[in-house]
């Protein structure tokens, strides 16, 4: 599927493991931005909005490279954001069972491929900042996305790839080393 | 503070060799690791794997194509550099090595990413207090070798301090780290593994593990590798045969009653370069 922002219900069809491309205005934003968000608002429209884990190079009013931030740092502070109408996460490494339970019925988290921020930033153009004082890392970025090939982590309906992988991987583990499954955490 | 004309020629020549080392090891993968990585490509039987590591291949190719960083997580630079015996050691040579990382940010250029810890306000040049982290040990040859370490794979590393009954657990302990780390530290990754020396010492051996080349293992490496991969996380936690590129071990000696271990995880962008000085 070829989603365009701003999004809606069409999130809604998407399911763990699909793969999509993504076009559009996206507006990132880490730790910081998350922080001062929740005190002074969201300073762009959060409807149907998509927020990019990500702490761009930027020079010269140019993205160098763009890639993803692990999104997990930002468990806590998400609910805020689909509470007010944002449709889609995109980051890495996926995102704790509290955002699970916020995306559900409403919004989606999508994976970007970790590290690749050439190839990320080459389907990228800047368009404006909010908070430049926060800094380049974590500063809030408006970017013009042309189909950034993702991975569907977590869907509207409590499907999350990054969970069964992992609960796989725990299931392995204690097999492999001998350990009772009440034993570790 | 460098008055000498000897003390400002030797600093100026590291910050050159600094900076040239940065920028090499920003933008292009060492070729062990790049061969690893094709290895792993061309081998992985996961259809969302693949395309991540398709993904990675890209990635590595435009870097080098546009002369851009590879990752926007620029890291902080850790850098090791090699004395030979007509070299003292000066304030001098720190001093060279942070304005070399000092230009680095301006030039190629790198995401400020140095902050006080606990304001969190950025020194904008990717120095400051005790940063970047220098290791110095003797040499042949005057070298600066850097190790731009970003945060992902850093922040799930992990030590631990077993008992000398334990050396059966450190398979364990290992596998359970990646296991933890899950998809956030970029896999397929390269495990840096420190055993022995005291608590500081572990976990600067498991950094400088990350220095060898990846493309061999030994007997005990494999066998730590082998137990990462049957985790099956895969590239990014998406699954996948691929979750490490390899494990490298380095050892110290310690004390009777210790058993230090650490694990340094390290993304698939395992950067490093190697810059002579020429004085």
């Amino acid at each position: 599927m070829n989603l365009t922002t701003p999004l809606g219900d069409e999130v809604l069809e998407l399911r763990a493991g699909d793969r999509v491309t993504l076009s559009g205005t996206i507006y990132t934003a880490r730790d910081e931005a998350h922080l001062r968000m929740m005190e002074e608002g969201i300073p762009f429209d959060p409807e149907g909005a998509v927020v990019y884990h990500c702490g761009p190079v930027v020079q010269d009013g140019r993205l160098v490279v763009a890639g993803p931030t692990t999104s997990a740092r930002m468990n806590a502070l998400t609910g805020f954001l689909i509470d007010a109408g944002v449709r889609a996460l995109v980051g890495k490494g996926g995102m704790g069972p509290e955002v699970v339970e916020q995306l559900r019925g409403r919004a989606v988290y999508l994976a970007l491929t970790g590290g690749c921020a050439a190839s990320a930033a080459a389907r990228m153009t800047l368009k404006g900042v909010y908070f430049e004082d926060l800094g380049m890392a974590e500063a809030i970025w408006v970017i013009e996305a042309d189909r950034l090939p993702l991975t569907v982590g977590i869907d509207a309906h409590g499907g999350d790839l990054f969970e069964a992988i992992q609960q796989k991987a725990k299931t392995q583990f204690h097999q492999r080393f001998n350990i009772k499954q009440d034993t570790v955490s | 503070m460098m008055a000498n004309p000897a003390d400002t020629a030797l600093s100026d020549a590291l910050a050159d060799a600094t900076e040239r080392a940065l920028r090499e090891a920003e933008i292009r993968l060492p070729p062990d690791v790049l061969a690893v990585l094709r290895k792993a490509a061309a081998a992985e039987r996961d259809a969302i794997a693949r395309r991540e590591l398709e993904n990675i291949l890209e990635n590595i190719a435009l870097a080098e194509e546009r002369h851009v960083p590879i990752c926007q997580d620029t890291g902080v630079p850790v850098i090791y550099l090699t004395l030979p015996p007509d070299i003292g050691l000066s304030p001098g040579l720190f001093e060279g090595v942070r304005e070399g990382v000092r230009r680095a940010t301006a030039t190629i250029p790198l995401r400020p990413n140095v902050v006080d810890p606990l304001t969190r306000e950025n020194t904008n040049d990717n120095t400051g207090a005790g940063m970047p982290a220098a290791h110095v040990t003797p040499g042949d040859r005057l070298t600066v070798t850097v190790l731009p370490k970003g945060a992902g794979s850093e922040n799930v590393s992990r030590l631990g301090m077993l008992l000398p009954s334990q050396a059966a657990q450190i398979p364990k302990f290992v596998t359970e780290t990646m296991l933890l780390a899950g998809g956030k530290p970029c896999p397929p990754v390269i495990l840096g593994v420190g055993i022995g020396g005291t608590f500081d010492v572990a976990a600067a051996l498991a950094k400088e593990a990350l220095l060898l080349p990846v493309d061999a293992m030994d007997g005990y490496e494999q066998e730590l590798c082998d137990a990462v991969n049957a985790l099956g996380i895969g590239p990014m936690g998406l699954g996948g045969d691929t979750t490490a590129l390899a494990v490298k071990v380095k050892r110290a000696d310690c004390h009777t009653a210790s058993l230090p271990v650490a694990v340094n995880v390290q993304c698939w962008a395992c950067r490093r370069a190697t810059v002579e000085v020429n004085l």
